[in-house]
């Protein structure tokens, strides 16, 4: 409790039990009550987390015998070597490719939800949209999940739709198409993509929303009075001062699509991602090391990607 | 706040509008398919739309032991979790609202860093270490797990309520005599106390629902999102599924709606993040 011990007299009240005797040591030492403070969640940090990275960062440099199928503690730089691979260098680039496919599509959708949100709702309207947001970013993942695989899957609701829309021939034209296509929607790299950027739209959509909303209106309406047009306005003013909470959001984005590996499983086509790669080789081979030197990628790419957003000001807007 | 004040009766252009509920149903789109197919008369396929109603299948899941045994365990994690983390995040909170001090942006990225990272790494990252240690996984793996993510949205929603508490509070109370204690349980903690039930609402939420840490902590013991997880490779129980898959949106649905109930009018607290 730094906020006590930073000011205020030492009370002149009588009473002086223990309690109280303790409360003003402590406000004279404001260093060591921060220290108390802090002991107990730096442990947990520090030792349970941090110390579990640095044992996965370890052991990706142990030996794993291909033939026994065993692991032994002999430092090596192959793990890391393999990610090289022409292989598992596909896997890394159809994962980034993806993360930084779906943040971009979750920057564009969410952009206007969140500026109506900010600036033209207000009272029970903000209060309702507010909740229509939280609710399906609280909402089961899993769930989620689940329901896509069901409105994708042939006879599902998108199919249905399309339909009844008459354009069954052009979505079956999309899945022809290389890359985004598949043999169904449910298969498709198209369909993924979607069920991914369902997932972290949400993310996206709060903090660009309390961005939006940091921004004065007045500088809007200065901007307008000396002539920019509503497009120059949002190019030059809002867009620069709303930029921090999208890349804000573009960190969950980006991070929740490297590390997922249940989604690749559910829907789009059998190529692996950096996350059910990890999850396969920790699991079905038993070959740790090279697990946990894949895990490195995504911990790199976050790394250089906090970093970046750091500088851009998006941890203010967190 | 006076933006709000300012755009209030300007009615936004029609396209926007458009957009922005286009969003909405988009967002919703899989809660009313899910909510739709939980009453479906079909057992085995996914036709749309859905040939007929019932609500046979709502029976049927309250009588599943698997299911039952499921929510209490999350239930169970998530209660433990949530209490770990209210502590972790407090106490966080309450030295590094204020201070500054050197090493302070790297405390404050260290806590952020469990849902920053992808939580596979975090999931593998444990399960090593616990092997490494010699543990045995189960209950507490699980509930270790979800703890160290879940203390970044008690931290953060109780950062924001304590940086918004005028600290004059604080210096009336202690000029009146009360000591650090005392002033914290009269004074800080009421101030507190929505923004830690909102962080504590959100926290089991997480821990609820959390599926990629747990599948790396769980060993044989089955939470819910994980029954679910099973059941997609199983399609034969697809009527149940549905029902259960409802269960869950309504189960988090409505703390949400509370932690936004109780955080209204302080901005940003129930939503800063995740």
């Amino acid at each position: 409790m730094s906020a006590p011990a930073a000011t205020a007299p030492a009370p002149l009240a009588p009473a002086a039990g223990r309690l109280r005797s303790l409360s003003t040591f402590l406000y004279r030492r404001g260093t060591l009550t921060l220290l108390l403070l802090l002991v107990p969640p730096l442990l947990w940090f520090g030792v349970v987390y941090l110390g579990s990275l640095l044992a996965l960062v370890w052991q990706s440099s142990y030996t794993f015998d291909d033939f026994t199928m065993a692991v032994t503690p002999d430092l090596t730089w192959a793990n890391y070597l393999a990610l090289l691979d022409p292989a598992n260098l596909d896997v890394v680039l159809r994962t980034v490719g993806m993360a930084l496919a779906v943040t971009v599509a979750c920057a564009v959708l969410a952009f206007p939800l969140a500026y109506y949100m900010a600036r033209h709702a207000s009272g029970g309207l903000k209060g309702f949209l507010y909740v229509a947001v939280m609710l399906p970013m609280w909402a089961s993942y899993i769930v989620k999940a689940y329901a896509w695989t069901v409105i994708l899957a042939r006879g599902g609701v998108v199919y249905w739709f399309t339909g009844a829309l008459g354009l069954t021939g052009a979505l079956e034209w999309v899945l022809t198409l290389p890359v985004v296509g598949g043999s169904s929607l449910s298969t498709s790299t198209l369909g993924r993509f979607l069920v991914f950027t369902y997932v972290w739209l949400p993310f996206m959509i709060l903090p660009t929303q309390a961005a939006i909303e940091r921004v004065p209106e007045n500088l809007l309406q200065a901007s307008a009075d000396l002539g920019a047009r509503p497009d120059q306005t949002f190019r030059t003013v809002l867009l620069p001062l709303a930029f921090p909470g999208v890349v804000a959001g573009s960190i969950f984005t980006f991070s929740l699509t490297l590390g997922d590996y249940i989604i690749p499983q559910l829907v789009g086509p059998p190529g692996l991602f950096v996350g059910t790669m990890v999850y396969t080789l920790q699991g079905s081979v038993g070959n740790l090391p090279l697990a946990a030197a894949f895990t490195a990628v995504p911990i790199a790419l976050v790394a250089a990607y906090l970093a970046l957003a750091r500088r851009l000001g998006a941890f203010d807007a967190l | 706040m006076p933006s709000e004040a300012a755009a209030r009766g300007r009615r936004a252009p029609w396209w926007l509008a458009a957009l922005a509920w286009g969003g909405v149903l988009f967002l919703h789109l899989p809660i009313l398919v899910v909510a739709l197919y939980a009453f479906s008369t079909e057992e085995s396929a996914f036709s749309f739309p859905p040939p007929g109603l019932t609500l046979r299948w709502f029976a049927q899941a309250a009588a599943r032991d698997d299911v039952v045994q499921a929510i209490l365990l999350s239930a169970r994690l998530a209660l433990v979790a949530t209490a770990g983390a209210l502590l972790l995040g407090t106490l966080a909170a309450l030295a590094l609202a204020r201070r500054t001090f050197p090493g302070k942006d790297a405390i404050t990225l260290i806590f952020i860093l469990p849902i920053a990272l992808p939580g596979i790494i975090t999931g593998i990252a444990l399960l090593s270490a616990f092997r490494l240690g010699g543990l045995e996984p189960g209950f507490w793996t699980i509930a270790v797990g979800h703890a160290t993510f879940c203390v970044v949205v008690v931290y953060n929603n109780v950062v924001a309520r304590l940086r918004r508490l005028p600290h004059s509070l604080v210096e009336a109370s202690m000029d009146l005599g009360a000591d650090a204690f005392q002033t914290f349980r009269r004074v800080v903690l009421p101030q507190l106390a929505t923004s830690l039930l909102a962080g504590g609402i959100l926290a089991f939420g997480l821990s609820f629902d959390e599926i990629i840490v747990t599948t790396f902590t769980a060993g044989h013991e089955q939470t819910l999102p994980i029954w679910l997880m099973g059941q997609l490779s199983r399609p034969r129980d697809v009527p149940v599924t549905n029902v259960v898959a409802l269960v869950v949106m309504l189960v988090t649905a409505l703390p949400i709606v509370a932690a936004w109930w109780l955080t209204r009018g302080t901005e940003d607290v129930a939503g800063s993040g995740k």
